[in-house]
């Protein structure tokens, strides 16, 4: 399931209702990202997304997933609008028979969402606001999974 | 016909979202009509790294645009 939303979520309340009922999966793995303060550097963080787009390319990374872990199921919750620092921004879960393939498609997915996914980052600090762009980490990241 | 402006683009232009009538018929005519009206906009439309959909769809090169499409530029992605 992929869920874009403007309002703070509850992570464990997430992860609960994520491992729910599930008799056969014998592991969920999970990540949840958070909004750096970076020491007051970044006093709040903007993410433009566009509803409709972003929740198809994502659920084409998250199809991509699916398939390359044999995965049972996946979640992927990702905020937009103004965050604070402190606010989770996204929240990672996938659940599969075994403990590798779900600790490896969350980390995989979270590549994918900090270098590809749609979405538009303005970080407002002291200094005045700009737009971010993948660093080259993020893109090293990605390239592990080539 | 709708066009959405995303990321720096909206702050270049002044506005993220805009009706345009009489729409024009194809991609390359609301360029031109975008760089006549404001060149600093039409240059970082223009940019490498900017893509266009069309309907929520990216397009590549040239597109015949309906009257009621939804066109949005979109620069590089920032990532989540």
């Amino acid at each position: 399931m992929i869920r874009l939303t403007e309002a703070r979520f509850d992570p464990g309340a997430e992860l609960t209702a994520f491992c729910a009922g599930r008799t056969e999966s014998g592991a969920v793995a999970s990540f949840v990202g958070i909004a750096r303060g970076e020491g007051g550097d970044a006093t709040a963080l903007e993410l433009q997304a566009y509803p409709g787009f972003t929740e198809g390319e994502i659920g084409r990374m998250v199809e991509a997933a699916m398939t390359r872990f044999d995965l049972h199921d996946a979640l992927v919750i990702h905020r937009h609008g103004p965050i604070a620092p402190g606010e989770p921004i996204v929240m990672v879960a996938t659940a599969s028979a075994h403990r590798r393939e779900a600790f490896e498609a969350c980390d995989y997915l979270m590549d994918y969402l900090k270098s590809r996914a749609p979405f538009w980052k303005k970080e407002h600090g002291p200094g005045g606001a700009r737009w971010v762009e993948p660093t080259e980490r993020d893109l090293d990241d990605l390239a592990r999974w080539d | 016909m709708r066009v959405l402006l995303f990321g720096r683009l909206g702050d270049i232009a002044g506005w993220r979202e805009r009706g345009f009538d009489p729409p024009p018929v194809s991609l390359s005519a609301l360029k031109a009509l975008i760089a006549a009206e404001d060149a600093a906009l039409g240059l970082a439309i223009d940019a490498k790294g900017v893509r266009a959909a069309v309907d929520r769809v990216i397009v590549r090169g040239e597109a015949v645009l309906e009257a009621g499409a939804e066109v949005a530029f979109l620069p590089p992605m920032s990532g989540g």
